[in-house]
């Protein structure tokens, strides 16, 4: 892997690659010392032109735990608006050596034009831009699924994927980076996707992707999935008239308490997800998000394994020698 | 507009279907056609293997002055122009202040005399400002100096059905045209690229096909209820195509350009995510091309407007939804043109001469331009190698825009030389000199 730009450009064998380097990652973070040598010497730039502080955090605390050094590099709104600041901005990035960047963007392709333009030299991992990818987001929701199946079957994670699983993804898919790199991924892993949402929130053109559509929840919930995932839902697109009131939002396609009591009072391990942050009350409820079939807070936790094995296998070249490294690297650290 | 001294013998040239023809020059006319032009004391143009059409003429250009000489200036733009062999272009009102007075076109018109590469035809804004409020002085540009016949708020639709309305029946007064950028805006807002299969992947804000054509299909009608006539700028979808093909069945008056980079390009390049291919309207599916080269073959669609949009390099080298939309498009249209239409069997030469100098002359009224071959015509001419192939590089071209769709393709065909009024301006494939007498005329 040169970059990570997005995840319809993973092998299967990529992704399982990623995965597991990722439960290697996890298994550190269990120990007394959660640093790995791995990056020394490296540096790690966080190249945010949109507020993030999860994901920045996130990413930040990834680096740190390779033993990279971490700059977070902050661009306000206001130059953005000047076109040549990505350019420009690259260019300083490159004069400070800069091995990774992890660039979140407002416009879609942002980091693909940061790693095809020839304005810098360093890895680019795309961190969510604009309404196209958010790969890491996905590998982070697969790692958690893949986890969650592999304890229902009472097996490791590791070398699995998620063949047969059952996922819905509910909401905004029109402006959701989200929903594609998790479709494009499950369906690498071997899911089966469904999307859920009113017709308006669904991009024309998506009747050609690889996933069934549906508008209606509870019968997709009736169908029997394994899995939820809730997308956010950003207020304002109701004066945009893609749909009528938050209230017929939330009715229809949110997940609400008795969509909930009808999910616990059937058979089925069902789980839910959700990217964060959550409107709760609007597209998800405080009881679903709070539930024991939520999955939410190992999201966030799972998010730093994964983001360290993505930098790690961005800097460290090769995938299997970069897996292998890993193994050395934590026997060498635990004598 | 004659070089004085200039008499010019092109030798063996072939005419449309015909071959080997000579043509005398003489006085900026065409002074004798085959056998009696041979032999005559004349600087003797060696053309055998070239194709001779008549000086060709843009439909649709960006000029880019007043007020964006760093992207583009009357010389440079018209020096691209006759570099691409043309002699005539209609050079589009959204330059800054907007061509929507006497003013503002004379100004243009006497830039383009004294570059004299080409005929800069000043096309004027329909409404002032561009801002679809309220009609710009239509009477007095058609009355200027600059005569002018096209109107266009081109880069923004006239989407005001009353508006359009009124303007198709007043210039009616003067047999002017208005030219339109169907795009309806309501159903383009922040529009980045073709709504489809491409921008649903990419997640980029979608253009559908449906905000084109609704503005087709209304102003096809308006022209139809008022008796007068419209031209469509750049049409880039097939449904267009139908609508516009239903409409002339009916005897509406209704004329239509494509551009080359419509003939060629798809939105599968957006995948790069380069905005080098960023343009309004945008780049199609491979079916939209088809049918745009389908309609450009049996006269549904009249005409090639390049749309030459050139821009400054930071307008380009930066994020997609942050670019400029537009292609540079002078240099490189007869290639295109070749490559798509007559490479394909589906033109032949003398076809090209109608889509690419006689109709749009005819549509813009340009006197002198898209003149037959013959003895007494201006000589407007354009020699073409198609047994050419060359490497496209911004770089080396005349225009100051490096924003070309085409840099590094090789494309089929060059333009070996232009005259205009009987001058070179392009001898042996490169710029030669402009018309000097045309600055005289402008003092
Ligand atoms: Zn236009």
């Amino acid at each position: 892997m040169r970059h990570l730009l997005s995840t319809s450009s993973l092998s299967h064998a990529d992704s399982v690659g990623v995965l597991d380097v990722a439960e290697e990652m996890a298994a550190v973070g269990q120990r007394e010392v959660k640093k790995l040598p791995a990056l020394r010497g490296r540096t790690v730039v966080n190249l945010f032109f949109e507020d993030s502080t999860r994901t920045r955090t996130s990413f930040e605390a990834a680096g740190k735990r390779l033993s990279a050094d971490v700059i977070n590099f902050a661009v306000k709104g206001s130059s953005v608006s000047k076109g040549e600041s990505l350019k420009d901005t690259a260019q300083t990035l490159e004069a400070m050596s800069a091995d990774a960047v992890v660039i979140r963007h407002p416009s879609s392709g942002a980091p693909h034009r940061l790693a095809s333009s020839g304005w810098i030299d360093a890895a680019v991992l795309n961190a969510g831009d604009g309404t196209h990818e958010h790969p890491t987001q996905a590998l982070l929701d697969a790692f958690t699924l893949r986890r969650h199946a592999a304890q229902l079957a009472g097996r490791s994670s590791s070398g699995t994927d998620l063949t047969g699983m059952r996922v819905a993804i509910v909401g905004d898919v029109l402006h959701s980076r989200v929903a594609r790199s998790n479709l494009w991924l499950l369906k690498t892993l071997g899911a089966e996707v469904t999307l859920v949402a009113p017709p308006t929130l669904l991009p024309v053109g998506a009747h050609a992707w690889p996933c069934t559509i549906s508008y209606d929840l509870d019968e997709t919930l009736r169908g029997g999935v394994d899995a939820v995932m809730m997308l956010r839902l950003q207020a304002e697109r109701m004066n945009q008239a893609f749909f009528p009131s938050t209230r017929e939002y939330s009715r229809s396609w949110g997940f609400d308490e008795a969509r909930l009591a009808a999910l616990q009072s059937a058979a089925g391990d069902t789980v839910i997800l959700h990217p964060g942050p959550m409107n709760r009350g609007l597209e998800i409820s405080a009881a679903a998000a709070d539930s024991d079939r939520s999955l939410i807070l190992d999201q966030v936790r799972n998010g730093v394994s994964v983001r360290m094995a993505a930098l790690y296998l961005l800097l460290s070249g090769e995938h299997h020698r970069g897996t292998a490294d890993v193994q050395t690297t934590q026997k060498g650290t635990s004598t | 507009m004659s070089d004085s001294t200039g008499r010019y013998l092109i030798s063996g040239a072939g005419l449309g279907a015909g071959s080997g023809t000579d043509l005398l020059i003489e006085d900026g006319r065409i002074a004798a056609v085959g056998a009696e032009a041979a032999g005559s004391n004349a600087e003797v143009i060696d053309a055998s293997g070239l194709i001779a059409l008549p000086g060709l003429v843009d439909m649709h250009t960006h000029l880019r002055e007043p007020g964006r000489e760093d992207a583009e200036t009357v010389e440079t733009g018209s020096a691209a122009a006759a570099q691409g062999g043309f002699t005539a272009v209609h050079a589009m009102a959204n330059s800054s202040p907007v061509a929507d007075t006497a003013g503002v076109v004379e100004q243009v018109h006497h830039l383009g005399l004294r570059a004299g590469w080409v005929d800069v035809r000043p096309v004027g804004a329909v409404t002032i400002g561009l801002e679809g409020q309220r009609l710009a002085e239509l009477g007095a540009m058609a009355g200027s100096r600059a005569g002018v016949r096209v109107f266009s708020d081109d880069g923004i639709c006239v989407a005001d059905p009353l508006l359009m309305r009124r303007a198709l029946e007043y210039v009616k007064a003067f047999d002017g045209v208005i030219a339109q950028h169907a795009q309806e805006p309501r159903l383009t807002e922040g529009a980045q690229m073709n709504e489809g299969a491409v921008s649903a992947v990419l997640g980029l804000a979608g253009w559908p096909a449906v905000a084109e054509e609704s503005i087709i299909a209304r102003d096809v009608l308006l022209a139809q209820h008022v008796g007068s006539r419209v031209h469509v700028c750049h049409v880039s979808t097939a449904g267009s195509v139908e609508l516009i093909r239903w409409a002339k069945q009916r005897g509406i008056k209704v004329t239509a350009e494509v551009t080359p980079h419509h003939l060629l390009l798809t939105e599968d390049l957006v995948h790069s995510y380069d905005p080098v291919y960023k343009v309004n309207p945008p780049l199609r599916t491979d079916a939209d091309v088809q049918a745009l080269r389908a309609g450009l073959a049996d006269g549904t669609i009249d005409v090639v407007g390049t749309d030459h949009a050139p821009h400054p390099s930071e307008a380009k080298d930066c994020e997609w939804a942050q670019a400029a939309m537009g292609m540079t498009g002078l240099e490189t249209a007869v290639s295109v043109v070749q490559q798509t239409m007559v490479d394909t069997g589906m033109l032949d030469w003398d076809a090209v001469g109608r889509i690419m100098s006689t109709g749009p002359a005819a549509i813009g009224q340009v006197p002198g331009q898209g003149r037959p071959l013959a003895v007494g015509e201006p000589a407007n001419i354009t020699l073409v190698d198609p047994s050419a192939r060359r490497q496209v590089e911004p770089s080396a071209m005349a225009t100051k825009g490096r924003n070309s769709p085409f840099a590094g393709r090789e494309l089929p065909g060059a333009v070996i030389a232009t005259f205009f009024g009987g001058h070179p301006t392009v001898l042996d494939g490169r710029l030669n000199t402009p018309v000097q007498e045309a600055a005289a005329w402008s003092k």
